[in-house]
């Protein structure tokens, strides 16, 4: 990256990537609109992800080793400005939301326009992006009332980009107003615990209200603030009772809108739901408070096995996959819970994992739409001959979802079953591979449904556009280079997980 | 703990009242079928965490934190604190912004399903999965 | 030639062998002339190896590290390089079974079946060469998925559904047991390397060592330890070449290796001896040895009874393994030899009687002898060689296995073992017997000779002919596989 120096300030360009990782979708989401010009919309929406991604990828080196970048906006110092902090965790987020974005991207090109009329499409290219600036900026602040205006940005884009999908299936309008309700009391939840934190110690940032929590743990009002954080963001990751939302947003909206939401908007949630509870909150917090024993554990168990089960019975592919992430997201919660640095891996390795495998997976349900017109189990039947190339991408996926060795998921589980054996946690090793089985059981299903089952219609179905299945198998083999290649993945979550288990002086340095 | 003295009652009153506030807006979210009173409910209830905000910044005989133009305060005077108040300017934009966002999808629900009540509604939409579960029967599902 | 080098290009043989069958879908010839050549490019590869490095254990090749501890790592030590060398010299035969199979059968999709099968053998040279655990579980689960679409081959209902039952005990129990006996390994020893003595001893003692052992003993399910043993049969509906591979050489192979390798490299057989946890496991071999040898006697069809018989003969492995003794280790390791290559006869004999007249079972089998003399000779052969008589090669292991048992002072186990005999005899012997003295009735079998076709027939005769010579050269086999039980 050039790094070209501006006069006076010896600031130079490379210093400012924190702050451009945000202002360039931002700022290219309402070029798009001023523009209105359909052609030029993807272009520039493409560029502007890629050009975040790259950003990502530098950000991601800078502090892979542990270090961390702290940019003050506008150069109010913390605590009183804004201050945006990048450090292993979030980087490692940031890489997965743009690396996402970018690739979904090309992908959305033939899928948006198979599934939403054109007065639309250039619309939809601004909120993606839009949507994908909140994610981002999410997970760069270090401010917690910017946390909740970021989380605002992007789920109300959301809620636009899910009631696209109703231009096939009216059931997207419900399923987005649902979500609209949901998110917007999940969110005031959040608002309202950021109340009682600000009232107990007068700061927003992050690192200063971790320094002065410390010794208030026995307020009421901090705790009652840990409970609205909790249960908000709760309602964001779709923690098990709180996922009511998912089934039908993940089923109704469009593919491509569907692929990144699943990849990066509850791993999203799932980030800042770490920052509170571990950096905000200190882990001798969650010690003096049983918040582990008595929420964690029960709801994960719970989302592993309820969901998982509910999946297999399910007749929509698409259906089926959201169920499914219900019950991932049951295991990174576990991986919480078992508060240890193994365990913490676990989760934001899960995380990363977990996200690039659904989002392979989506792809291929976006494939069978365009072509076979819907993602019933009836209407893929026998594709696995008619699309090769998807079926098999989408094979993967769902190895890898499952977490046969040789696959990025297997690691996820690997670290999982190994954080639980350290604790000797016994039942729980047993309980994860137990669940792991419903999984082989739900993902079967479907592969039975795609190679050994006759085609419902007599309609030749060809193979999905290229411009679909490169990003696809990009997805794919990440699956697989993920779960040999650990360096980036394993490093990344070891620093992050090292960083967050020190509490606040990982913040404070 | 001093429960049920008159200033657990008084002293807190901004609180009880926000819980009044927030407990009514839930309500009716949740208890109300028409989806335009779930919004008005929404509102209530994004409201009273506003009152919550605004009344935390009240300091007692505080003042309207406004500095004299000269930049020569007095010491003595308490100002109140301004901070949730611009915070909560912010939320009130993101609020708007959200009830106008579900009012438009009310209307976009209105004219794919003609009505806006969540019973109606659920109605019309088990016919689907009903016609959906029937369709794929027919044609061979296996599971 | 280096022997990483050779290790690699072992995997990579039958690797391009998947894609040339993909590639070339549409040329039966070439496509099938291509697997064939790669199959014994990769036995001479295998040879290669044998001749530079015999029966010493090399150094470990680190093709990368995924995590701190835990490597995709290859070596050679003479178990696995008996294991290499009998599933490569197999697979040519099988595969030239199979050409003659599958084009004398009709069967679909040809391409798609010869993919998987040298996809298997990728696997399998996988588990081989394998030098830690971690590796070998990835080849394990490798090997699962790449056999699954063998099974469902034919596409039909019951093919669909032995199918879901084959993997779904296979990743079952590997996911939900395995597993959970690697990672445990792993948190407590630090590494999950193949070393002489096994990585446990003082580190764990007392229920615990039982419990693990148990974890992998039913982890490992292609071994078939009952209760876990009904993929086998239910993998039944495969086409033969598949059974053969299954059932002899490939995966049910691999997972007795995989018991072998635990016992000796993970655990080691002192401490095994010291603690006495694999007490309940040799009973439960016995069980099973015993139980599915009655169930074979009770099966009508063919292939259910050879079935039946593996689960039987996979059992005195792992029999051989709970002995922890030196003998019955080395009693076990040779039995991998020794069955392979008699049970490999015997379903191919099955398929080539299918390919004859389409039967499939026993009782319509009746005066077939005549008709098919090589194919019933060979069977004959198989059958004396699973049974233990010299001059067949399984005498040598049930031989080595009763002494192991004499040595742990077992005596119930030496009674086991001939009682079992007793049973081969009971269910392995009417066939031939039937075959060659009695007529059918009605006279509605053939009458002249109807032998199968020649690739169809030959690979068994050579199999069978195989299991004579093994008597001779049992004592090689042996005194290669002497280090494995060589103080560490």
């Amino acid at each position: 990256m050039a790094t070209q120096t501006v006069h006076h300030t010896a600031m130079t360009l490379s210093d400012h990537l924190p702050i451009l990782q945000i202002l360039i979708p931002f700022i290219a989401a309402p070029l798009i609109v001023f523009i209105g010009q359909r052609k030029l919309a993807w272009p520039i929406a493409f560029i502007a992800s890629a050009t975040s991604f790259v950003i990502a990828c530098l950000l991601l080196s800078k502090v892979i080793g542990g270090s961390v970048i702290s940019y003050q906006i506008g150069g109010w110092a913390p605590p009183l400005g804004i201050e945006y902090r990048v450090d292993a965790a979030n980087a490692f987020v940031l890489f997965l939301v743009t690396g996402i974005a970018t690739l979904v991207l090309p992908y959305a090109r033939q899928s948006v326009g198979s599934e939403m009329p054109h007065q639309t499409q250039t619309l939809f290219y601004a909120l993606f992006l839009l949507c994908m600036t909140g994610l981002l900026g999410v997970t760069i602040t270090a401010d917690a009332f910017n946390v909740f205006v970021f989380l605002e940005i992007s789920s109300l884009s959301t809620y636009v980009l899910i009631a696209q999908g109703s231009y096939r299936d009216k059931r997207a309008l419900t399923a987005a107003f649902n979500y609209l309700i949901m998110g917007t009391i999940g969110a005031t939840f959040f608002v309202i615990g950021l109340g009682f934190l600000y009232m107990a110690t007068g700061t927003l940032n992050m690192a200063d209200l971790a320094d002065k929590l410390t010794g208030q743990y026995e307020s009421r009002t901090v705790r009652a603030g840990f409970a609205f954080i909790l249960v908000g963001m709760g309602l964001k990751v779709a923690i098990f009772p709180l996922h009511f939302w998912l089934p039908n947003a993940y089923t109704y909206a469009p593919s491509a809108v569907t692929t990144f939401l699943a990849a990066t908007a509850t791993k999203v949630a799932i980030y800042v739901l770490l920052r509170f509870v571990f950096s905000v909150f200190q882990p001798a917090f969650l010690a003096e408070t049983s918040t582990l024993e008595i929420i964690f554990y029960p709801f994960a168990l719970l989302a592993m096995f309820a969901a998982s089960f509910t999946a297999i019975f399910q007749r929509d592919l698409k259906r089926m996959l959201a169920y499914s992430s219900i019950a991932q997201i049951g295991y990174m919660l576990l991986g919480i819970a078992l508060l240890s640095e193994t365990g913490l891996m676990a989760t934001i390795i899960h995380l990363f994992n977990h996200g690039i495998t659904k989002a392979a997976l989506f792809m291929g349900v976006g494939a069978y739409v365009l072509r076979s017109g819907s993602s019933f189990y009836v209407q893929i039947q026998g594709l696995g001959k008619t699309m090769p190339w998807t079926s098999a991408a989408v094979v993967i996926g769902g190895l890898s979802l499952i977490g046969v060795p040789g696959t990025a998921g297997f690691l996820s589980k690997w670290l999982l079953v190994q954080a639980a054996l350290e604790q000797g946690y016994w039942p729980i090793s047993m309980l994860i591979v137990a669940s792991s089985l419903l999984a082989v059981m739900y993902v079967w299903r479907l592969v039975e449904t795609l190679y050994l089952s006759t085609p419902s219609s007599e309609q030749t179905i060809q193979e999905a556009p290229l411009s679909m299945l490169l990003p696809l198998w990009a997805m794919a083999l990440a699956c697989i280079y993920f779960g040999f290649e650990t360096d980036i993945t394993l490093g990344a979550a070891k620093a992050a997980a090292q960083a967050l288990l020190a509490g606040s002086s990982g913040m404070m340095n | 703990m001093h429960f049920f003295t008159s200033e657990f009652f008084f002293g807190h009153i901004n609180y009880w009242l926000f819980i009044v506030l927030m407990m009514t807006g839930l309500y009716i979210v949740i208890g109300k079928g028409n989806l335009v009173k779930k919004i008005v409910g929404l509102n209530v209830f994004q409201t009273s965490v506003f009152m919550f905000y605004i009344s935390m910044g009240k300091i007692s005989g505080g003042t309207a934190p406004i500095f004299p133009l000269d930049g020569k305060y007095n010491p003595e005077i308490a100002y109140s604190n301004p901070l949730p108040h611009v915070l909560i300017l912010t939320a009130i934009v993101v609020g708007i912004a959200t009830t106008s966002l579900g009012l438009a999808l009310i209307i976009r629900i209105r004219e794919e399903y003609h009505c806006i009540e969540e019973e109606e509604i659920t109605v019309i939409e088990d016919a689907v999965f009903r016609r959906e579960y029937l369709q794929a029967k027919s044609q061979g599902e296996t599971l | 030639m280096d022997t990483s080098l050779a290790i690699l290009l072992s995997m990579l043989l039958p690797a391009a062998a998947v894609v040339a069958n993909l590639i070339f879908r549409n040329s039966p010839n070439l496509r099938d002339g291509l697997t064939l050549g790669a199959a014994i490019a990769t036995f001479l590869v295998v040879l290669n190896i044998l001749a530079t490095v015999g029966n010493t254990t090399t150094d470990t090749f680190v093709l990368l590290e995924v995590m701190p501890g835990l490597a995709l790592a290859f070596n050679v030590e003479p178990l696995g390089m008996m294991f290499a060398i009998l599933a490569s010299g197999l697979w040519i035969v099988t595969h030239v079974y199979g050409i003659g199979y599958m084009r004398g059968n009709n069967e679909d999709d040809h391409a798609r079946f010869f993919a998987c099968f040298s996809f298997a053998i990728f696997s399998v040279m996988g588990i081989a060469f394998a030098a830690n655990m971690f590796t070998l579980f990835l080849f394990y689960e490798i090997l699962t998925l790449s056999t699954y679409p063998l099974v469902a081959h034919k596409g039909t209902l019951a093919a669909v559904k032995g199918a879901r039952t084959y993997l779904s005990i296979l990743i079952g129990t590997s996911i939900g047991l395995q597993l959970v006996a690697v990672i445990w390994t792993f948190s407590i020893a630090g590494t999950l390397d193949f070393t002489r003595g096994g990585i446990l001893e003082g580190l764990i003692a007392g229920p615990p060592v039982a419990i693990l052992l148990a974890l992998y003993a039913f982890g490992i399910g292609k071994a078939a330890l009952m209760p876990f043993h009904r993929w086998l049969p239910a993998a039944m509906v495969a086409p033969t070449p598949v059974s053969a591979l299954l059932h002899a050489v490939a995966v049910v192979k691999a997972g007795v290796f995989t018991m072998l390798k635990v016992g000796i490299y993970i655990f080691g057989i002192d401490f095994l001896a010291a603690t006495g946890a694999s007490i309940w496991l040799m009973w439960l071999a016995a069980f099973s040895i015993i139980a599915s040898s009655v169930i074979a006697l009770t099966k009508d069809n063919l292939k259910a009874r050879l079935a039946y018989s593996t689960i039987s003969q996979l059992s005195y492995i792992t029999l051989g393994v709970a002995l922890a003794t030196s003998m019955g280790i080395l009693g076990g390791s040779l039995h991998v030899v020794m069955h392979a290559m008699g049970k490999i006869t015997l379903f191919m004999c099955a398929g080539s009687i299918y390919v004859a007249t389409h039967k499939t079972n026993i009782s319509q089998m009746t005066g077939l002898g005549r008709a098919m003399p090589i194919t019933f000779i060979a069977f004959l052969i198989g059958s004396l060689s699973i049974i233990g008589l010299p001059p067949l090669g399984g005498s040598w292991s049930k031989w080595l296995l009763i002494m192991g048992a004499a040595d742990a002072g077992q005596l119930a186990m030496i009674g086991v073992l001939l009682i079992s005999s007793l049973l081969n005899v009971g269910y392995l012997l009417p066939l031939v017997g039937k075959g060659f003295f009695l007529t059918a009735p009605n006279k509605t079998g053939p009458t002249k000779f109807a032998e199968s076709p020649t690739l169809v027939w030959a690979p068994p005769a050579f199999t069978a002919f195989g299991c004579i010579i093994l008597f001779f050269y049992a004592g090689h086999i042996q005194a290669f596989l002497m280090p494995i039980i060589a103080a560490p």
